[in-house]
C-alpha cells in the first residue's frame, strides 16, 4: 500500500484550502515578519541618528525606481492572467503570460542592476553610510526574493508544465502559490520604494 | 582587600538604595520557598496516597471540583501585583530616575574598555575637560585634551573609583568599544555600559571600605580580568586623595606632553599573563 | 475518490509506492518518511547534545579548579593542558549555540514533532515529505558549519550565544560560520514549522476536530507558529551582522569606537541595541520553543499512566497557547540593564508577570491530575513526574528576574544561568528523556530496560540538582556569568567551593548518563519485545497501529470518535480510535 497525502489537489472541506496554499500563506506570515524586521531597523536608525546620512530623493533614480514599480505591478498581473488562463484550460495563454512575467522581472533586474553600477561607479558602497547600508542590504533581499520567483516561474513555465496533462488542478494550484509568493515580492518593493527613495 | 563578609548569599551592602532591593529579593525569595513547599507537599502526597496497588482504582469521573488552587492562583497573582506597584515600580523609579542635583553631588565619568576601567574626576572646577577621539592613545585613553581650559585640571584614575562615604554619586557611563557592564557589588549597582550612549547611574554608600567593580557583559578574551577597585573613604580621606592628585598633576604640567600624569597601567591582559 | 487517490499516488513521488524496494540510501539516509526523519533528527540531536554538553564538562575543570591543566586530555586543546580564556569563551559560546538551535529544539520539535504529529493526528506522512527531508539536511548542513568553526584558524565563535555586537562584529571569523549556520538553521525551522502546521490542521482524520487533539499536537502546533514568526527577525539581524562583519556596514556600529587602541574605520551611525531587540523577540518565544514540546510529552505521558482523564484539558489548551501568544511581548525583560527608560520597563515587567500566569495553569493541571489516580511508576513516568518540581523550580526563580528592581543584582549572574538551565535541563530535558523512554516501544517495538532507566533517573535527578541548586546561591553572591576564573574576585572566590562541588556533579551527571545510551543502544536489539501494539494503553492515535508502525502508518482506515483522555465507566480508557459497542 502506498502512503496517500490527501488534499493535494482539492481543498481540505473543512478549512477550505489545498496543503499547498495553507503552506504558502504560512511561509508568507514568515516572510512579513522577515521584512518587518528590516523596516524596523530602518524606523529605529533613522529616528534614532541625530544626522540622516542622505535621503533617497536626492542620491537615488527616482524615474528608474518608477518605472521599475510600473514593472512589478504589471507583472503581478500578468501572473494573475497565466492563472486564469490555465482556469479556462488554455495551456499556451498561461506560457505567454507567464512568459511576459518573467521577462518583466527580468527587466526589473537589469534596471536594478544599472541603479547598482551607477552607485558603485560613484563610489557608493554599503559601506558608505547607513543609509547606503540599508538600501542596499533590503533592496538585495527584495532582489534574491525575485531572482527565486524568477527560477520557480521559469520551471512551472517550462518542465514544470508536464504537470498539466497529468494533474491539471494540481497544477493550477501551484500556479496560484507561485502567484501568492509573486504578489507579495511586489508589495515588498511598494513599500520599499516610498521608504527607500522618496522619503 | 579581602572583605569577610562574602559568602554563599548577598554580599554585604552599603548603599543608600541596597536594603530595598534587598528586601525585595528577600520577599520574593520566601514567597517562592512557601509556594514550592506547598507544591511539593502536595505531591508527595499525592505519589504515596494514588500509586498504583491491589485494591487502588483511579477515580475517573473527572467531577472532582477543587477550589483551592483558584484560590493560590489568584494569591498569586495579587502577590505579583503587588511586588509590581510597590516595590519595583518605586525602586526602579528611585534608582533609575530621580537622580540627586548634579550641584550635590560627585559626579564622575567611568570610561570602559577593553579590559579596563578609567575614572574621570572633574578637578576643583567642577567642570571635564573635552575629550577629542585623535587624542587617546596608551596614556590618555579617554583623549582628555588638556589645553582645554577645562580639562588642565581633570584627574584620571586607572581601574580605581575613589569615592567619599555619604556623599551621592552621580557616575557617567561610556564605553569606547563594545558593551561592558559597570557592576558594583556591594552597592547594589549594576548598568550595562553600550557604546555609542552615556549611561547616569547615581548611588551613595553609607560605610567606607575597600570593594570592586565588576564587568558583568562578555567584553572579548580578558572580560574576567576587567576588575577595578573600588574605595569608599571617609569624607577627609577623599579631599586628601584627591589634593594629591591635583598637586602631582601639576608637577607633571610643565612637560611638555599633553598627556597625562597617572601611569596607565592597563590590567594585565590575558597575553601578558601568559 | 477512486480518481482521487488515483491522482495523489499518481502525482506523488514514486518512493512511496514502492517503500519496500528502496535502496539502503534513499529509505534510510534521504527518505521522505517521517518516521525515518524523526529518528535522523533524534540521533543527530543526541550526538550534539552530548558534544555540547562534553564542552561544559570541560570548562567545569577550568571553574572549579582555575589555571590547572586539564587531566589526561588538556593537551589536546593547548599547548600546557589548560583551558586557555579564547578557549573558553569559544566552549562557551558554542554550548549555548549547539544545546539550544542543535540540540533540544530539534530533538522536541524535529523528533518527536516528526515522529509523532502525523501519526497522532492519523496521517500516513507529514504534507510535504520533500521538504521535511530538505528541513533535515539544513539542519544537519548549518550543523556541520557550526562544527567546523572550531577548525577555522582563530576558533569558533566566541561572543556568547547572544553574540551581541559590537563584540559580536569585531571578533575573528568564527562568528561569521556561526552567522552562516545560524541562517541555515533558521531556514530549516522554517521549512519544519510551516510542514507541522499544515500537516496537523489539513491531514486530520475523520472525526479529530481541534479541541480532540492530544496535548502534544497543541504544543507542537504552538511552537511551530512561534518558530515561524519569531525566527525571520534572527534571519534579518544574522544578516545585517554578517553585512557589519564583511560589507563594512555599521547596522550595530555607532560612530566613534576604539577598539584596542585603534579608531575603527566605519561609517558608523548605527546601533547596539538593535540586535538585542532583534535578538530576543526570537530567543525569547525561542525559550517556549525549548518547553512546549516537554510539557505535551509530560501531558501524554501523565495522562498515560495515572489512569484517569488530564483534569482541565481545555484550560490547558488555552494556557499553551495564550503562553505563545504572550511570548512575543515579554522579549525586553531580557535588556532591563541597557539602560532603558521607565515606560518600557513598565510594560515589559508587567507583561512578564502576565506570562507567569498560564505557565502556573500548566504546572496546576498537571498536579491536580494526580489527585485521585492510579499512579503507575514506570521510567518515563519518573521523569514526566520530576519534570513538575524542576519545572516550577525554574519558573518560580524567573519571578525576581522578572522584577525590575531585584534583577539589578540578580542580573547576568550565575542566578540567571540556574534559571533557565532548570527550565531546559532538568525541564525540557527530563520530558525528552522521558518521551524516549515512552515511546521507545512504539518505534522499535521492544521496551528499554526497566533496571537501567531507573539507576539512569535517580542518578540524573541527584546529579542535576548537584550542578544547578548552587548557582543561585552564587547567583546571590553576587558572581557574574560568563566568568574565565572568578576568583579574581572577593566575592568569587569567596563562592568558589560551589563552583567546586557544581563540577563534581557534572561529572557525575555524565557518568549517569551512560546506563541510558547503553539502553538505547541494546535495546533496539535486545529489549523485551512489546506484547501488545499498545504496551502502556495510551488512547492517542500513534497507538492504533502497529508498533513499530508500517511504512504508511495506518494499513486500516481510523477514524476518532471521541477526545483524547476519556475512559469508560468500568475505568478501562478509551482509546480516540475505538468506536464504542
Amino acid at each position: 500500500m502506498s502512503v496517500i497525502i490527501p488534499y493535494i489537489d482539492k481543498p481540505n472541506p473543512v478549512t477550505g484550502v489545498t496543503n499547498a496554499k495553507l503552506g504558502i500563506w504560512l511561509f508568507l506570515a514568515s516572510e512579513v515578519m522577515l521584512f518587518g524586521a528590516l523596516f524596523s531597523t530602518l524606523i529605529i536608525l533613522r529616528s534614532s541618528a541625530t544626522d540622516w546620512p542622505a535621503h533617497g530623493s536626492d542620491v537615488l533614480n527616482v524615474p528608474l525606481a518608477t518605472l521599475n514599480t510600473v514593472f512589478l505591478i504589471t507583472s503581478s498581473v500578468t501572473i494573475v492572467l497565466s492563472w486564469a488562463s490555465l482556469k479556462m484550460k488554455n495551456l499556451m495563454k498561461f506560457k505567454l503570460h507567464m512568459g511576459l512575467t518573467v521577462l518583466l522581472s527580468f527587466g526589473f533586474l537589469i534596471i536594478k542592476y544599472f541603479e547598482y553600477s551607477s552607485k558603485f561607479h560613484h563610489e557608493h558602497y554599503p559601506s558608505t553610510s547607513t543609509f547606503y547600508a540599508v538600501y542596499f542590504t533590503m533592496t538585495g533581499l527584495h532582489g534574491l526574493h525575485v531572482i527565486g520567483g524568477i527560477i520557480t516561474n521559469l520551471y512551472l513555465m517550462g518542465p514544470g508544465s508536464k504537470m498539466w496533462k497529468t494533474e491539471p488542478e494540481r497544477f493550477t494550484g501551484r500556479i496560484e502559490c507561485a502567484g501568492l509568493y509573486w504578489h507579495f515580492v511586489d508589495l515588498v518593493w511598494i513599500f520599499l520604494f516610498p521608504a527607500l527613495y522618496l522619503l | 582587600m579581602e572583605h569577610p563578609h562574602y559568602g554563599f548569599w548577598l554580599p554585604p551592602n552599603i548603599s543608600t538604595n541596597g536594603a530595598e532591593i534587598d528586601n525585595l529579593i528577600s520577599v520574593l525569595h520566601w514567597f517562592m520557598a512557601v509556594l514550592f513547599v506547598g507544591w511539593a507537599v502536595y505531591l508527595v502526597y499525592c505519589l504515596v496516597r494514588f500509586r498504583e496497588r491491589p485494591g487502588h482504582e483511579a477515580d475517573i469521573s473527572g467531577s472532582a471540583h477543587f477550589s483551592l488552587p483558584k484560590y493560590v492562583e489568584i494569591g498569586i497573582i495579587i502577590f505579583e501585583a503587588i511586588s509590581l506597584i510597590f516595590f519595583s515600580f518605586p525602586i526602579w523609579s528611585k534608582v533609575k530616575k530621580d537622580f540627586p542635583n548634579e550641584a550635590e553631588a560627585l559626579v564622575v565619568r567611568v570610561t570602559a574598555e577593553q579590559f579596563a576601567w578609567t575614572v574621570h574626576y572633574a578637578g576643583k572646577d567642577g567642570k571635564f575637560g573635552q575629550l577629542k577621539i585623535e587624542l587617546i592613545d596608551g596614556t590618555n585613553p579617554v583623549g582628555l585634551d588638556r589645553e582645554d581650559p577645562n580639562g588642565k585640571d581633570d584627574i584620571l584614575s586607572p581601574n580605581t573609583l575613589n569615592i567619599p562615604v555619604n556623599k551621592p554619586i552621580i557616575a557617567k557611563l561610556a564605553s569606547k568599544d563594545v558593551i561592558h557592564n559597570f557592576f558594583l557589588p556591594v552597592m547594589r549597582v549594576k548598568q550595562d555600559i553600550i557604546p555609542g550612549m552615556t549611561v547616569p547611574v547615581w548611588f551613595q554608600a553609607t560605610q567606607t571600605g575597600k570593594f570592586e567593580i565588576g564587568c558583568a557583559q562578555l567584553c572579548g578574551v580578558g572580560h574576567t580580568q576587567m576588575r577595578g577597585f573600588f574605595n569608599v573613604m571617609s569624607q577627609e580621606e577623599f579631599e586628601a586623595w584627591y589634593q594629591e592628585e591635583e598637586k602631582s598633576l601639576l608637577a607633571s604640567s610643565t612637560e611638555p606632553i599633553s598627556g597625562k600624569t597617572l601611569k596607565i597601567a592597563k590590567i594585565q591582559t590575558i597575553k601578558e599573563s601568559k | 475518490m477512486s480518481q482521487d487517490t488515483h491522482n495523489h499516488s499518481h502525482g506523488h513521488d514514486h518512493s512511496h509506492s514502492v517503500g519496500h524496494e528502496l535502496p539502503f540510501w534513499r529509505k534510510y539516509i534521504f527518505s521522505t518518511d517521517h518516521k525515518v526523519i524523526g529518528l535522523q533528527y533524534g540521533i543527530t540531536a543526541v550526538f550534539f547534545l552530548l558534544f555540547g554538553f562534553g564542552l561544559m564538562l570541560l570548562m567545569r575543570w577550568q571553574l572549579a579548579f582555575p589555571k590547572q591543566a586539564i587531566p589526561l586530555i588538556g593537551k589536546l586543546f593547548t599547548e600546557d593542558g589548560v583551558l586557555s580564556p579564547e578557549l573558553y569563551n569559544q566552549f562557551g559560546a558554542m554550548h549555548g549555540t549547539i544545546m539550544v538551535f542543535l540540540g533540544v529544539v530539534p530533538l522536541g520539535v524535529g523528533a518527536f514533532g516528526n515522529y509523532l504529529l502525523p501519526l497522532q493526528v492519523g496521517a500516513q506522512d507529514m504534507a510535504f515529505p520533500k521538504l521535511n527531508l530538505l528541513s533535515y539536511w539544513v539542519y544537519f548542513i548549518g550543523g556541520v558549519i557550526m562544527l567546523a568553526s572550531f577548525f577555522s584558524p582563530n576558533g569558533a565563535a566566541a561572543s556568547g550565544w547572544t553574540s551581541y555586537p559590537p563584540l559580536s562584529v569585531v571578533a575573528d571569523n568564527g562568528q561569521t560560520f556561526w552567522l552562516i549556520g545560524m541562517v541555515f538553521l533558521i531556514t530549516s525551522s522554517l521549512l519544519g514549522s510551516v510542514n507541522t502546521i499544515v500537516t496537523a490542521i489539513q491531514l486530520r482524520v475523520k472525526g479529530l476536530s481541534f479541541m480532540r487533539w492530544p496535548v502534544l499536537v497543541w504544543a507542537q502546533v504552538v511552537t511551530a507558529f512561534l518558530l515561524l514568526l519569531a525566527f525571520p527577525p534572527l534571519e534579518a539581524a544574522g544578516v545585517l551582522q554578517l553585512m557589519d562583519r564583511l560589507a563594512g556596514t555599521s547596522f550595530f556600529l555607532p560612530s566613534g569606537l576604539v577598539v584596542s587602541g585603534e579608531a575603527l574605520k566605519v561609517s558608523g551611525g548605527g546601533n547596539p541595541i538593535l540586535w538585542q531587540h532583534l535578538f530576543w523577540f526570537l530567543a525569547h518565544p525561542e525559550v517556549y520553543v525549548l518547553i512546549l514540546p516537554a510539557v505535551g510529552i509530560v501531558g501524554e505521558i501523565i495522562a498515560v499512566n495515572t489512569k484517569k482523564p488530564l483534569y482541565g484539558y481545555k484550560t490547558l489548551i488555552y494556557s499553551i497557547i495564550f503562553l505563545g501568544f504572550m511570548s512575543f511581548i515579554v522579549w525586553a525583560h531580557h535588556m532591563f540593564m541597557t539602560g532603558m527608560g521607565v515606560t518600557m520597563s513598565t510594560f515589559f515587567q508587567a507583561t512578564t508577570m502576565i506570562i507567569s500566569v498560564p505557565s502556573i495553569i500548566i504546572l496546576t493541571t498537571y498536579l491536580l491530575t494526580l489527585w485521585g489516580s492510579s499512579i503507575r511508576y514506570t521510567v518515563p513516568m519518573l521523569f514526566a513526574i520530576a519534570f513538575l518540581p524542576m519545572f516550577a523550580i525554574g519558573g518560580l526563580t524567573g519571578l525576581p528576574l522578572g522584577l525590575t528592581a531585584s534583577d539589578i543584582h540578580l542580573h547576568d549572574t550565575y542566578y540567571v544561568i540556574g534559571h533557565f538551565h532548570y527550565v531546559v535541563a532538568p525541564g525540557s530535558l527530563f520530558a525528552l528523556m522521558a518521551g524516549v523512554y515512552h515511546w521507545y516501544p512504539k518505534i522499535t517495538g521492544r521496551f528499554m530496560s526497566d533496571t537501567l532507566g531507573k539507576i539512569h533517573f535517580w542518578l540524573s535527578v541527584v546529579a542535576i540538582n548537584g550542578v544547578f541548586m548552587p548557582m543561585f546561591f552564587m547567583g546571590m553572591a553576587g558572581v557574574s556569568r560568563r566568568l574565565y576564573d572568578q576568583t579574581i574576585y572577593a566575592h568569587g572566590a569567596a563562592a568558589q567551593p560551589l563552583n567546586v562541588f557544581m563540577s563534581y556533579c557534572a561529572w557525575a551527571l555524565a557518568v549517569a548518563q551512560l546506563p541510558f545510551l547503553y539502553n538505547m543502544a541494546t535495546s533496539w536489539k535486545w529489549g523485551k519485545k512489546i506484547e501488545s501494539n499498545n504496551p502502556w494503553g495510551g488512547t492517542t492515535l500513534e497507538w492504533a497501529t502497529a508498533s513499530p508502525p508500517p511504512h504508511e502508518n495506518f494499513t486500516t482506515p481510523v477514524e476518532v470518535f471521541r477526545g483524547p483522555y476519556e475512559y469508560s465507566s468500568n475505568k478501562k480508557p478509551l482509546p480516540q480510535f475505538v468506536q464504542e459497542a
